[in-house]
């Protein structure tokens, strides 16, 4: 039992309500983000720390022991997502400061913020099946209002299509627990895993584990992606950070958390099927990176790409490829939020998102432009930053595992990666700049975010020693779900 | 009475899937609201039909209902409220801004 499990959703959700009676007060909004932002990051630290320390925590929610109430559950993986995380989420949201214009602030913008992190810290740390769902929902209604808020034709039009999806998908996820409720009779995910085991996992469950895989593919953008690059492109450039960071991730947690601890009976079955979506997903990624010239279309699908990438080194199974997944995990967090912070200050200086009317960004702004370049190295996975280790554990996995195709496709995307943000490099820093006028911005503050932010992923490649003792504690968990189970029903 | 629910919740399914295909933003909302209705029945029937009892275990209980489908459903009739409200309102705003509520010609527009 441990208190301090419920506090990274407990203190967004009040921030969020708070914020809420404060409409016209913007810098008193400002003010109280920040230190709700700062306040959760040194939380998830100590959270970190004390499961380092301790193992495994647990909370049972209303005094109710497990499986009877719901439980929440932070082991390493969990907790190590909320802590990056809540770094990202810091620096997207002073990010936001500089870039999303005191129109959105006074409409609850910040309040939207807090409710999508509570939504997301929820989703990382429940240890309850339908729990998992209305903590999608928390995060997937502030979604709807983050893409929507502005209210132009584009926004309206995308909003519709990524609720209806949405929708789909949350009415598939219902009726999944609900037959999974049938088959195994709990909801819990400590007993749904004890339980499968103990029973083998037959035909039925088979056919659950793939409704769960689809929706969560759905949510996370493996091989079904093809809401996601307009749903991205509508809203402003902080929530395309926010949502490249976080959203598609915590889709990629639940395909994790559910495929290493409950459907874990017939790896081959359903890695096979992970593994093909993936394969699927970095290959038409790629295409779409390197076919379209505009910022925003590039990098979303540069998100789709690291998605199938991380599914690869799950489907590979081997205890360094679960390392290598989860280290990939991170570093994607970290990466994305900066990719699209970036992606956005180059918009806002060019003052337009097609490639082709840019050039010359470099003479203006030299620092912007080679962090530029140094996050194209990050997510090609060159070392000294954060993206070699995750890319060298899951390769090595995959090797490993005799899957030698999926590998040659997970190194070619890579490549095309690295080809597609060098081409966004190219174009907009170097040669003339254009004829017409060009916006006059101060882009200060924004660079200085993200240098903050490429701080961490170079401490995260140079010390990936250190950090690799937390990630190999998660991995192990991930690896024997038996660890996970006793911590959670011993009581 | 499961093979009725069954049959309830398949035309449910069914209404709530052509509704979403067709072309008006109206019915597509009303499309998602039986979707999750229908689901919302199947969850109940899944966790198995009974009558008699109500979802309370005393000590000398000689049956009762199970209480969790019901706490699910209840949970899940709520997100569907909000998310219905939503979406109406949504598609009242793009009515208002696109001048239609047909998807083909917001589609035509967008190209």
């Amino acid at each position: 039992m441990n208190n301090l499990l419920v506090l990274p959703i407990l203190i967004p959700l009040c921030t969020a309500v708070i914020l809420m009676f404060l409409k016209e007060q913007v810098l008193l909004q400002r003010f109280i983000s920040i230190f709700s932002g700062i306040l959760n990051l040194v939380l998830s630290c100590v959270l970190v720390s004390r499961i380092h320390e301790k193992g495994i925590q647990t909370l049972h929610m209303g005094g109710w022991a497990p499986p009877y109430g719901i439980v929440l559950v932070g082991d390493m993986f969990a907790a190590l997502l909320v802590l990056t995380a809540s770094a990202v989420s810091l620096g997207i949201l002073l990010y936001s400061f500089t870039s999303i214009g005191p129109e959105r602030e006074r409409f609850y913008y910040y309040s939207f913020f807090h409710f999508l992190l509570v939504g997301v810290y929820g989703s990382f740390l429940t240890g309850d099946i339908f729990n998992l769902f209305v903590f999608f929902e928390v995060m997937l209604i502030s979604s709807y209002a983050m893409i929507s808020l502005g209210g132009t034709k584009h926004q309206l039009r995308e909003t519709a299509k990524y609720l209806l999806v949405n929708i789909v998908s949350s009415t598939l996820f219902v009726a999944a627990v609900a037959y999974l409720y049938a088959a195994v009779g709990t909801l819990n995910m400590a007993q749904l895993s004890q339980r499968i085991a103990e029973t083998g996992q037959s035909g039925v469950l088979n056919v659950i584990a793939v409704l769960f895989l689809t929706v969560f593919a759905l949510k996370a953008g493996l091989f079904l992606f093809f809401w996601l690059p307009g749903a991205y492109s509508a809203p402003p450039a902080a929530v395309r950070a926010l949502f490249g960071a976080l959203l598609t991730k915590v889709g990629l947690y639940a395909i994790i958390r559910t495929f290493t601890l409950i459907f874990t009976g017939d790896p081959h079955f359903t890695n096979g099927w992970i593994a093909w979506m993936a394969a699927a997903t970095m290959i038409l990624g790629a295409m779409g990176a390197v076919a379209y010239n505009d910022i925003p279309r590039i990098l979303n699908y540069n998100v789709i790409i690291s998605v199938g990438f991380i599914a690869f080194g799950l489907s590979a199974g081997t205890p360094d490829a679960l390392d290598g997944t989860v280290y990939y995990l991170l570093h994607d967090m970290l990466g994305k939020g900066l990719m699209f912070i970036l992606g956005g200050l180059i918009i806002a200086a060019a003052g337009t998102d097609r490639l082709s009317s840019m050039g010359g960004l470099i003479k203006r702004y030299p620092l912007l432009g080679w962090s530029f370049f140094a996050l194209a190295l990050t997510l090609a996975g060159i070392p000294p930053f954060s993206g070699f280790p995750g890319k060298v554990l899951i390769i090595r996995g995959g090797l490993d595992s005799g899957m030698l195709t999926l590998s040659l496709i997970g190194l070619g995307s890579s490549l095309l990666v690295l080809y597609s943000l060098i081409k966004v490099f190219r174009l907009a820093f170097w040669g003339n700049p254009p004829d017409r006028e060009l916006p006059k911005v101060n882009l200060k503050g924004g660079t200085a975010v993200a240098a903050g932010l490429f701080v961490l992923v170079i401490v995260m490649g140079l010390g990936a020693e250190w950090v690799n003792t937390y990630v190999s504690q998660a991995g192990e968990v991930l690896g024997s779900p038996r660890l996970y189970i006793e911590a959670v029903l011993k009581e | 009475m499961e093979w009725m629910m069954a049959v309830a919740v398949g035309i449910l399914f069914t209404v709530g899937v052509y509704l979403i295909l067709s072309k008006t933003l109206l019915r597509i909302v009303l499309g998602t609201s039986l979707l999750t209705h229908g689901v919302h029945l199947l969850l109940l029937t899944m966790a198995g039909l009974k009558k008699g009892a109500a979802p309370v275990l005393g000590n000398e209980a000689e049956a009762y209902a199970d209480p969790l489908p019901q706490a699910l459903i209840l949970t899940s009739i709520v997100i569907s409220f909000g998310v219905t409200a939503f979406f109406f309102v949504l598609a009242y705003r793009a009515y208002q801004a696109h001048g239609t509520d047909d998807m083909d010609s917001v589609r035509e527009e967008e190209q």
